[in-house]
């Protein structure tokens, strides 16, 4: 099925996370991944939602979430009109034989070495879940001790700004 | 269209090649005035929380609540004791709260109120609640809640009742600091009144009730992810009406939203201008006067014939405020599958849930009706009326072929069809009827006469047994001079009776007909059925040939209520005559009926509703299509 991202402005109140993954649960839609966080509007969060959905279930999902209160807008973002980026730390064996090899291939990624112990590195990247599956597979044959990885970040491109025209919706 | 794309149910719908259903902004329900009441000011004054709870809700124009005190609440419960306008009812059971404020709802179209403790006080709530998410009834819940300090220790009779109840409310709201209280509050009634109307839940820790805070009238509403949508989208409208004209065999398919919306009128008039039949679902009974030519009876599980049928062959289905709940469908696949579909709905989630619409108009039925018979009026004028005279031939032949009805029984007991049957005629359209859940839900969905919109009262969606005692006693209190009826079974009046006792204190005087079949009559339908007639535990021994615990004429009795028993088809009517003509207290009749009574018809769960069965393996004969 299809992935779809959804950012999601909400009012930042407690509870409000609980309630829009309580909403995916219960209706037994799919979350590929979910990451929230605060925005420039003091008193709104927003939270990126990667569905599996397409067609009736998605326009459910958005209808649903359309209906929690302290939900103020929902905007889906596709690929070629949005950044859309994933963030990963990997921990990697890496003694003094492969530590080469290993930063290597991270250069080819621009990722970077933010950790580094006698037989292991810690590898940061940012991209597109392709890429990072990619490094991961690059990196495999080392060995990968810890993967942990954030969910999907997305932001429209051009200079408008969501929450912006949100607000004024509501305002009006 | 740099930032990515705005999800509305307008655009999906665009997006899915139907054009847009969202109502232009102008017809957007805004925050300007949404604070119900008299709309009294009062300037900031310094109080406690709990005399600020009791404070709005005078200002809200609460008259009636129901609850019941403990720890977490008691604050609340001390300046409740002076208000001189707010009545509370002291119910034996939260969850007859509950229910009780849910069949005050029904009857006057406010929001109903209850009030429970913390922990198990709260928990008791929940079945109500749920109920009323599944019914859309407006309903605000307060509970108490331990000392903010306390929260997440589990401390005494503490419970995460807003994450217990989160996924059956509409909203829930925790309250710790007291000068939110007037503002949760105002919010509160608001969102369970208004849109699709549903349970709200105010949860107020015990600190924020004896806390001063400062209260003052009017509070300022904010809502910015609240909106509602009214006004149906002129377009759709337009649409909508050029199907009807074009229509064959066009069938207005009414649900619960017609008499939640208040919208009966407004429909009266659009239907006699299409001259389609009517189907009334089960929430929707009354919607349309069950003697009006029109109407084809109700559809469903158990419904009519005629009324399956027409929406079954129909081309058409204008559906208003109802959502193809699978009770109504069948196996959804199946459904009317020849028919296109309107669905007005104030509910966008609800068009295109489960049936695709093909023109969706979002809004409360109450301001589309008027512009769909507007717009129908100009386009028969156009067009001209549409002939619906060989649908009408097909329909009223299955309406005098398979009336709804029922046999004899084989043991010669009383058939609790006639028990129905005659309380709804000695009583009439003026009395209200509540029902438990069954076959004594469904018979009396099918043998009253309802004529007006809340005549009838049932736990539809949730399916709650006991709803009926409670839930007549609020519509008691809502609607003290009309006779009110709870019509219950065995089964389920063994739930909550007990609020018989707040009936008798309080004087509520319901009247309440127990439909004794000696079992758990639905449930033992389908082991008949399904189950090859093994009857596990479903027996409850209080009808004939039994120990009769508990004897139900007793029972009433030792409540103070007057208790009737009534075995033989002789004394029905004379039995009903003396239940009407008391009215100083509760009333119980123990009708004891026959138990292998069943509901006909029937749609066997997971078939097509073409596989309609009249009575047990009898299909009805189907015209010949032309």
């Amino acid at each position: 099925m299809a992935r779809h991202t959804l950012s999601v402005l909400v009012e930042d109140v407690p509870g409000v996370l609980t309630r829009v993954a309580g909403l995916f649960a219960r209706r037994a839609f799919n979350i590929n991944s979910l990451a929230v966080g605060p925005t420039e509007v003091p008193g709104m969060s927003r939270v990126t939602v990667v569905v599996d959905a397409e067609g009736d279930l998605l326009e459910q999902v958005t209808k649903q979430l359309n209906k929690l209160i302290n939900v103020i807008k929902i905007v889906e973002l596709t690929p070629d009109t949005s950044v859309q980026r994933d963030h990963i730390l990997v921990k990697v064996r890496a003694d003094a034989a492969t530590r080469l090899q290993v930063t290597q291939a991270a250069d080819l990624f621009r990722a970077s070495v933010v950790d580094v112990s006698t037989d292991s590195l810690i590898i940061e990247a940012t991209g597109t879940a392709e890429k990072l599956d990619a490094l991961l597979a690059v990196l495999e044959p080392f060995g990968v001790r810890e993967i942990v990885q954030s969910g999907t970040l997305a932001v429209g491109r051009g200079s408008k700004s969501m929450s912006d025209r949100a607000l004024r919706s509501v305002s009006a | 269209m740099s930032n990515g794309t705005p999800i509305s149910p307008s655009l999906v719908a665009k997006a899915a090649g139907r054009a847009k259903d969202q109502a232009p902004v102008s017809s957007i329900v805004g925050a300007s005035n949404p604070v119900q009441g008299p709309n009294n000011t009062v300037a900031p004054t310094e109080m406690t929380g709990s005399q600020a709870i009791v404070r709005s809700l005078e200002e809200l124009g609460v008259k009636d609540v129901f609850g019941l005190p403990g720890g977490a609440i008691l604050p609340l419960y001390d300046p409740l004791m002076d208000s001189t306008k707010i009545n509370h009812i002291l119910v034996r059971h939260e969850q007859g709260s509950g229910h009780a404020a849910q069949g005050y709802a029904m009857v006057t179209g406010e929001v109903g109120v209850c009030i429970a403790t913390s922990g198990p006080g709260a928990t008791n709530l929940v079945t109500a609640i749920a109920d009323a998410h599944m019914d859309s009834v407006p309903l605000v819940a307060i509970t108490g809640q331990v000392h903010s300090a306390f929260i997440g220790t589990d401390a005494f009779q503490e419970a995460d009742i807003v994450g217990i109840t989160m996924p059956i409310t509409k909203h829930s709201f925790l309250v710790t600091n007291p000068d939110d209280i007037p503002r949760v509050m105002a919010e509160a009634f608001h969102i369970a009144g208004t849109g699709r109307p549903g349970p709200v839940l105010v949860d107020i820790t015990k600190d924020a009730q004896q806390g001063k805070g400062t209260f003052a009238w009017p509070p300022k509403i904010d809502l910015p992810g609240y909106r509602t949508v009214t006004r149906g989208h002129a377009k759709q409208v337009r649409e909508a009406a050029k199907l009807i004209a074009a229509s064959q065999r066009p069938v207005f398919y009414v649900g619960g939203g017609v008499i939640k919306g208040h919208a009966s009128v407004e429909l009266m008039e659009l239907a006699e201008l299409v001259g389609a039949p009517v189907a009334t679902t089960l929430q929707a009974r009354g919607a349309f006067p069950d003697s009006h030519e029109q109407h084809v009876g109700m559809p469903g599980m158990h419904g009519a014939v005629s009324a399956v049928t027409a929406l079954q062959q129909s081309d058409l289905l204008i559906t208003l405020g109802a959502r193809f709940d699978d009770r109504v469908t069948g196996v959804l696949s199946t459904f009317a599958p020849n028919a296109k579909v309107i669905h007005a709905d104030i509910d966008p989630a609800e068009i295109s849930k489960n049936r695709t619409a093909d023109v969706p108009i979002v809004g409360s039925v109450k301001e589309i009706l008027p512009e769909l018979t507007e717009a129908c009026r100009t386009r028969f004028a156009e067009d001209g009326h549409p002939d619906l005279a060989p649908w009408w031939s097909t329909l009223n032949r299955l309406r005098e072929t398979y009336p709804i009805g029922f046999t004899e029984t084989e043991d010669g007991l009383t058939a609790p069809q006639r028990v129905i049957e005659r309380i709804g005629a000695l009583t009439g359209p003026e009395g209200v009827y509540v029902a438990g859940v069954g076959q004594h839900q469904m018979w009396a969905a099918q043998f009253v006469k309802y004529e007006r919109p809340h005549q009838w009262l049932n736990s539809g969606g949730l399916g709650t047994m006991g709803y009926s005692v409670p839930a007549a006693m609020g519509a008691k209190v809502g609607n003290p001079d009309r006779v009110v009826w709870a019509i219950d079974g065995d089964g389920c009046f063994q739930m909550t009776n007990q609020e018989l006792a707040t009936c008798v204190i309080n004087n509520i005087p319901i009247k309440v007909a127990i439909i004794n079949n000696s079992s758990l009559g639905m449930v033992r339908q389908w082991q008949t059925l399904f189950y090859d007639s093994r009857y596990s535990n479903t027996d409850l021994n209080t009808g004939h040939g039994t120990a009769r615990v508990p004897d139900f004429v007793k029972l009433a009795d030792a409540y103070g209520c007057v208790g009737l028993r009534c075995e033989r088809d002789e004394d029905i009517d004379a039995t009903i005559q003396q239940a009407l003509e008391i009215n100083d207290r509760p009333v119980v009749i123990d009708f004891v009926v026959s138990r292998d009574a069943m509901v006909w018809p029937m749609v066997p769960s997971g078939v097509s509703n073409d596989a309609i069965q009249i009575a047990r393996g009898m299909t009805p004969e189907w015209e010949e299509e032309d």
